[in-house]
């Protein structure tokens, strides 16, 4: 059962602005059926055309969507379209005392429906947002990068399993987890590169704690070594690290295969080795 | 807040423990906590305790023999024992056939092994979520050694599925046979090892009314299957660890209860307040009944409400005392909905506004008054929140998000 705070249950149970604006300023809509949660937001401004005077929303969804949905236009009713246009999730999250961390997309969603309507109103265009140079990262619930990346940046996100609870992305089939650690990567390093230009030099490996060893090694896998390995219908998975002893469990097609030893020492161990910057650096397949 | 009545509808997920049962366990806390295995008396006088559990276990299940019944913590240790040290007996050239719409304590096991190198076939299954038999007989005729494990009934939708003609078959082509009949046994007269030919069954004590912690695993004699848990004698060295005897003859007074209700009617009478509750729901424009409804447990009832969300629908139903549960993908604890029913390909529409209620022995008729009184409206406000079934969709619904 969710641990939602008061806040959300009351919402969920009193949405406010429920329903439909006739000739609305602005109009949009998020989700989908099949995702299994869905936001359609419309607003009408006052006659000076400045502030939101109106606003109602429709919600497909769980109780934290519904909760989402009917704090943000409490929280929006008579703001100017640009105050309206810097309220993000986590705005919204702080509004209901928190959600649970797995709910956090219910706030993405409508954070995603406020930006498209305020788009509908200033373009006149279509109520759904415009994502067509952008790439589609998460095919399964239909997640563009550049959604990633503000979930990301406003909510200084770390961890692919934090994205997933964000926007989705990587929540089904999975297929996409790897390219969304791209994007953190890139993120990451951008935030980490500003505030300290000169980053020092990585520690050698050997130094390294434990949990850095492990998270350093896997990292190196799965941007080096996995895909190679998927190529042939393979894949490895790590085991322990002992001092500068990598023990890995080769998979799929790998497991029992002829050549594995040969990737072992070619690919997995000259990869980290390179990667690491440490030549003393043994890989055990078990 | 006054806390409503409680209205418990979701016997699929764990049931009451009986109070028949409780108190058959009680003295083995108090006075007869003594180690079966020991060989003085005080601990010999409980190991008969332990076997007549056993025996009333066996007899529930027809089992040939009570030395048949192993027991174990739960379902899911039964399962894994049955997949995993069966696989382990066959070798490594072993395949694995199964179905989609397994528990996930089967399908894990599965994947594990399909990771290990093992061919593993996930049958699927028609829009009503019965077997596709047509792949099953195609797997059968994979060759080499083989191990079958197929439910006997879906804790989901209560579909149950032709165990007997698929232990014939899968036995017809040398395979061994194991069925996780968790939510079947107590429910289904048919289990019965003397006359349907399955080496092994998986099962549950908490869904028959005996108390979480208890399960058993049913293993024909002779059937090819490594131990799982090493480390002991106990259970004829097929699962060590010292005998949980509490929950054994818990187990064993909850085996007997079950095999009397098999015969006294109850089941005619929990199936008739599931059919009420069905006919009522129905009454609620648009509501489809998930899964076929003939070849289906007593007990069990998916319905699905169209263009609501299931966590959203289960909230206001705590409201009102009522414990339901729902296949939507904001109550699986992942972002997707019920493998089971994207399996029977059901529209999506109706797969995030899925609910389950599963009755007991001790659903009333007030139980189900409940739920018909207050769906309905709980239904009518979700629909005015939704943007969805007003016949004039939101444009492009699969959009972008």
């Amino acid at each position: 059962m969710w641990d939602y705070s008061e806040k959300v249950l009351d919402h969920f149970h009193h949405p406010r602005n429920v329903g439909t604006i006739e000739n609305p300023d602005g109009v949009g809509q998020v989700g989908a059926l099949a995702c299994g949660d869905a936001l359609k937001l419309a607003f009408k401004l006052d006659e000076k055309k400045e502030r939101i005077a109106d606003v109602k929303f429709q919600t497909f969804g769980c109780a934290s969507a519904i909760a989402s949905s009917s704090a943000l236009t409490e929280m929006i009713k008579g703001m100017t379209l640009d105050e309206a246009s810097k309220v993000t999730n986590a705005d919204i999250a702080k509004y209901l005392d928190g959600l649970p961390e797995q709910k956090m997309h219910c706030s993405v969603m409508g954070m995603e429906a406020l930006e498209a309507a305020i788009a509908n109103y200033r373009t006149g265009d279509t109520t759904v947002r415009e994502l067509k140079d952008d790439p589609l990262v998460c095919t399964c619930f239909n997640v563009h990068e550049s959604e990633i990346v503000e979930a990301v940046r406003i909510n200084h996100l770390t961890t692919v399993e934090q994205v997933t609870n964000y926007t989705k992305a990587g929540g089904a089939c999975g297929k996409c987890r790897g390219a969304i650690q791209a994007i953190l990567d890139r993120e990451l390093g951008k935030a980490s590169a500003a505030p300290a230009p000169a980053p020092a030099a990585p520690a050698p490996f050997a130094e390294l704690s434990p949990a850095k060893k492990v998270m350093a090694v896997e990292k190196v896998l799965e941007a080096e070594v996995r895909p190679a390995l998927r190529l042939d219908g393979g894949d490895i998975e790590l085991v322990d690290v002992q001092g500068a002893r990598i023990q890995v469990r080769f998979l799929g097609h790998c497991a029992g295969c002829m050549a594995a030893n040969l990737t072992k020492n070619g690919l997995v161990e000259k990869k980290l080795r390179e990667a690491l910057g440490d030549d003393a650096l043994e890989v055990e397949a078990i | 807040m006054e806390m409503p009545a409680l209205h418990y509808l979701d016997n699929n997920a764990t049931t009451m423990p009986a109070p028949e049962v409780v108190e058959a366990m009680m003295p083995f806390f108090t006075d007869r906590w003594g180690n079966a295995s020991s060989m003085y008396e005080f601990g010999g006088r409980v190991h008969r305790d332990m076997e007549a559990a056993r025996a009333k276990v066996g007899s529930l299940l027809g089992a040939g023999d009570p030395s048949e019944v192993v027991f174990t913590s739960c379902g899911s240790e039964s399962d894994n024992h049955a997949i995993f040290g069966t696989v382990q007996a066959l070798g490594p050239e072993t395949t694995v056939i199964t179905s989609k719409v397994e528990h996930p304590a089967v399908l894990q096991p599965c994947r594990a092994l399909e990771e290990r190198g093992h061919r593993v076939v996930f049958v699927g299954v028609h829009r009503d979520g019965t077997l596709d038999m047509d792949a099953y007989r195609g797997a059968l005729s994979i060759p080499g050694p083989k191990l079958v494990t197929l439910m006997w009934a879906n804790n989901e939708t209560g579909v149950l599925f032709p165990i007997r003609e698929c232990a014939e078959l899968a036995k017809a082509a040398g395979a061994v046979f194991h069925t996780d009949a968790t939510q079947a046994v107590g429910k289904v007269a048919e289990i019965d090892a003397s006359a349907v030919p399955f080496d092994m069954l998986s099962f549950s004590g908490h869904k028959i009314h005996a108390p979480k912690g208890i399960g058993a695993l049913y293993i024909r004699r002779g059937t090819p299957v490594r131990p799982f848990l090493l480390g002991g004698h106990q259970e004829r060295s097929r699962r060590a660890g010292t005998e949980n005897v509490p929950y054994i003859v818990g187990l064993g007074k909850a085996c007997e209860l079950a095999a009397a209700e098999l015969r006294d009617g109850t089941l005619g009478r929990v199936a008739a307040l599931r059919d009420r509750l069905q006919e009522g729901l129905l009454a609620i424009p648009e509501t489809v009944v998930n899964g076929n409804r003939e070849l289906r447990l007593p007990n069990t009832l998916n319905v699905s409400f169209p263009y609501i969300e299931g966590e959203a629908m289960l909230f206001h139903l705590g409201d009102a005392g009522i414990c339901a549960s729902s296949g939507s993908a904001c109550t699986s604890g992942s972002l997707e909905p019920s493998h089971v029913l994207r399996a029977m390909d059901a529209p999506f529409t109706a797969l995030h506004g899925s609910l389950r209620f599963s009755l007991s022995r001790y659903t009333t008729d007030a139980d189900v008054d409940a739920v018909l009184e207050a769906m309905p409206g709980i239904v009518k406000t979700l629909r005015e929140l939704s943007p969805f079934g007003r016949g004039e969709e939101p444009d492009d619904p699969g959009a972008a998000r």
